[in-house]
């Protein structure tokens, strides 16, 4: 009962903050590409440089296959939900620690930190949803009524990046080796995730040492399967479509969302000590 | 009688100082304290005593503090550098939580522990107004109403639209005040932040506090400013080691404040001294009348010498003030120590100096010679003066002209006939 009573209470404090997370997202978009000659361009030449190179290793030089599409516009799809993803748990672990000063000198709930580190790359990504248009009229393809679920898997990607930015966020305050971690997390969770290859290739199961491992299915606990497979079939029409996999990549996502919470909760009593 | 807004009843806040030597301690620490932890309770539990209390790793930043704030009052809360006062400020505005006792708010709560928090370089003083308001709390139609007047408060007009990176520091400062100063809470924390800009934008400052005081408001002040706390807080309680030391009308608690910092102001030093000269022990004993501050230096001599015994005195911003000397200045006033320990008492004009705290540093050298011993900003000393009779007010250290008051001699004022 009372824990419910202190959830009420938060969501409360949290919504009378709203305006502050608006202004501290707005801040660091508005800050983002300050001082650059490009600007807002790097938020379009980072996925496509990517893709490039993917193209002619991946695609070229190893012949991954691409779900019988052109490589290019098949994998800059899967990179671009891949970058949010990836933009989003960077910016949300180490947002507690680059607001130190706020967090040690004015109260309000802390949670919007982490909040406001996933909601600033979605401005990237608006930027990368563009060049996405661009390229399907490039290659003419035209999405199917599926389009309408691409933003849920979107928005699936935005759980997952909080669910794992808020743990993140609140270790790295305490842990610096946290953030050192990082890049070699990202780089591994992208080779565990259907970014230069299609989910298809993982087989459905292996025998290791005499125990069948049901590999596609565990190899769907990786909630970035079921967003990267799903927008590619909501946009492109290719790939496996939500099934199984989606369906635990969400709980997988709740799952890591609520004990995220609770873990955050705990440690941000004492943050300002701690940090 | 009105109704009681803040309650605080029993607070304590522990910091394991252990820990926060190392300001970041790394996992492979935390692993190797955790695996050590068990072992060490098992340890205490055979020695007999498990009181965390005893144990020098903790601090006990407040200890069982208790009290209560009512609506509309003006509380200051003053005390020594590290006597809890800004753990209590962040307790109140629950920046952190105390370890123990309870904190009840009643009402919209503001906290300034300092001014601009939030301000981010790149963005205008427009973008920072609006930013600065979201993070104190502000809500953006409020902002926007009381937009003109924060410009115009911070007198900025020209610059709205300049990113504050190319802002003076003293327009930074004013409209980080600016901003801070349009806040509209029920209830203000504030921590110092009177300290800023030139003397005309601190009159500014202290007027504006003085209105917010008037509209019924609850203030609690924590500040250095002596001066300041009696004219705006109507009460005050003195923090000492964590804990209540004194609680009452401002005047009285300030006074009990200056006398006791003044008489307490001792230093210790535990060894390994140098070898010749060394200073051991010091003590300020008095605040004598409001011309002079008497010194007890301790010197352990390790043969008959002739040294000279050196003040360096700072403000408590850590600004130079001056220096003082026994033997540098004039040879014949150089200390003569025996072997073992020597007193030396001597007293230091305060006259010229401002209100305020002020730090000194002590220096045993030969002059020109050699350096014997050296010990940095080891006692602190407080100058507080009542205005003299007939005059208007008293030079503060905290106004920015400066800790020294000069002389002006010689003034002649005579009639001017028609030509120049």
């Amino acid at each position: 009962m009372r824990r419910w009573s202190w959830l009420s209470l938060d969501l409360r404090e949290l919504w009378s903050h709203r305006e502050l997370l608006y202004f501290l997202t707005w801040r660091e978009i508005r800050i983002r590409y300050a001082q650059t000659i490009l600007g807002a361009m790097w938020a379009v030449l980072q996925p496509l440089l990517n893709t490039i190179v993917f193209t002619i290793f991946f695609g070229q030089l190893a012949g991954i296959p691409s779900d019988g599409l052109p490589y290019p516009i098949w994998s800059y799809c899967g990179l671009l939900p891949w970058m949010y993803f990836a933009q989003s748990l960077h910016m949300a672990t180490n947002s507690l620690v680059a607001n130190q000063n706020l967090i040690t000198k004015v109260y309000f709930p802390r949670i919007l930190v982490p909040m406001s580190g996933v909601f600033v790359p979605l401005a990237d990504m608006a930027f990368g949803l563009l060049v996405l248009i661009g390229m399907m009229v490039r290659y003419s393809i035209a999405p199917g009524t599926a389009l309408i679920y691409a933003p849920l898997f979107l928005l699936l990607a935005l759980s997952l990046a909080l669910a794992v930015g808020l743990w993140l966020s609140a270790l790295n305050a305490m842990y610096r080796d946290v953030r050192h971690t990082l890049p070699f997390l990202v780089q591994f969770w992208m080779f565990v995730s259907p970014v230069v290859y299609p989910a298809s290739q993982v087989p459905l199961s292996k025998i290791v040492w005499g125990v069948e491992l049901p590999l596609r299915g565990l190899y769907g606990l990786n909630p970035m399967v079921g967003v990267i497979e799903g927008f590619r079939w909501a946009v492109l029409g290719t790939g496996l479509g939500p099934g199984i996999a989606l369906w635990t990549s969400v709980a997988t996502t709740l799952l890591l969302l609520i004990g995220g919470s609770l873990y955050f909760h705990r440690t941000e009593r004492t943050l300002a000590d701690t940090i | 009688m009105s109704e009681s807004v803040i309650q605080v009843e029993g607070v304590s806040k522990i910091y394991h100082i252990g820990a926060r030597l190392r300001r970041f301690p790394s996992l492979r620490d935390r692993i190797m304290e955790g695996l050590a932890a068990p072992l060490n309770h098992l340890r205490r539990f055979a020695s007999g005593r498990d009181n965390r209390e005893d144990d020098d790793t903790v601090l006990w930043a407040l200890k069982d503090v208790s009290f209560e704030v009512r609506r509309g009052e003006v509380l200051g809360l003053i005390g020594m550098n590290g006597a809890g006062k800004s753990t209590l400020l962040k307790v109140l505005s629950k920046i952190t939580e105390p370890t123990g006792g309870r904190v009840r708010v009643r009402g919209r709560l503001a906290s300034l522990l300092e001014i601009g928090t939030g301000f981010h370089p790149e963005l205008t003083g427009r973008e920072n107004i609006y930013l600065n308001g979201a993070i104190l709390g502000m809500k953006r139609a409020e902002v926007a109403r009381k937009f003109d007047e924060i410009v115009a408060f911070a007198e900025i007009e020209r610059f709205v639209d300049t990113p504050v990176k190319r802002y003076s520091s003293g327009m930074y400062m004013r409209l980080a005040f600016s901003v801070a100063a349009h806040l509209d809470p029920e209830i203000l924390l504030v921590d110092e932040v009177l300290a800023v800009g030139d003397s005309r934008f601190q009159k500014k400052c202290l007027g504006k506090m003085g209105d917010v005081q008037k509209t019924g408001r609850t203030i609690v002040f924590v500040s250095h400013n002596m001066s300041a706390v009696q004219a705006l807080c109507g009460r005050a309680l003195l923090l000492r080691a964590g804990r209540i030391a004194l609680s009452g009308p401002s005047d009285s608690v300030v006074t009990a404040y200056l006398a006791e910092s003044a008489g307490r102001a001792r230093f210790e030093r535990t060894g390994p001294f140098p070898k010749r000269v060394a200073i051991v022990a010091a003590r300020v004993t008095s605040t004598d009348g409001s011309d002079a501050v008497v010194f007890r230096v301790f010197l352990r001599s390790d043969a008959r010498r002739h040294c000279s015994l050196d003040l360096r005195i700072l403000d408590i911003r850590g600004t130079p003030v001056g220096f003082a000397s026994l033997g540098t200045f004039e040879p014949d006033q150089m200390v003569h120590v025996m072997p073992g320990e020597n007193e030396v008492q001597f007293s230091l004009v305060v006259e010229r100096l401002g209100v305020g705290d002020y730090l000194v540093s002590l220096d045993v050298t030969h002059p020109g010679v050699e350096y014997f011993d050296r010990v940095e900003n080891c006692l602190s000393f407080s100058v507080a003066r009542p205005p003299r009779d007939g005059a208007i007010r008293v030079l503060e250290q905290a106004w920015g002209y400066g800790a020294v008051q000069l002389s002006l001699r010689g003034a002649q004022v005579r009639r001017c006939q028609n030509e120049k």
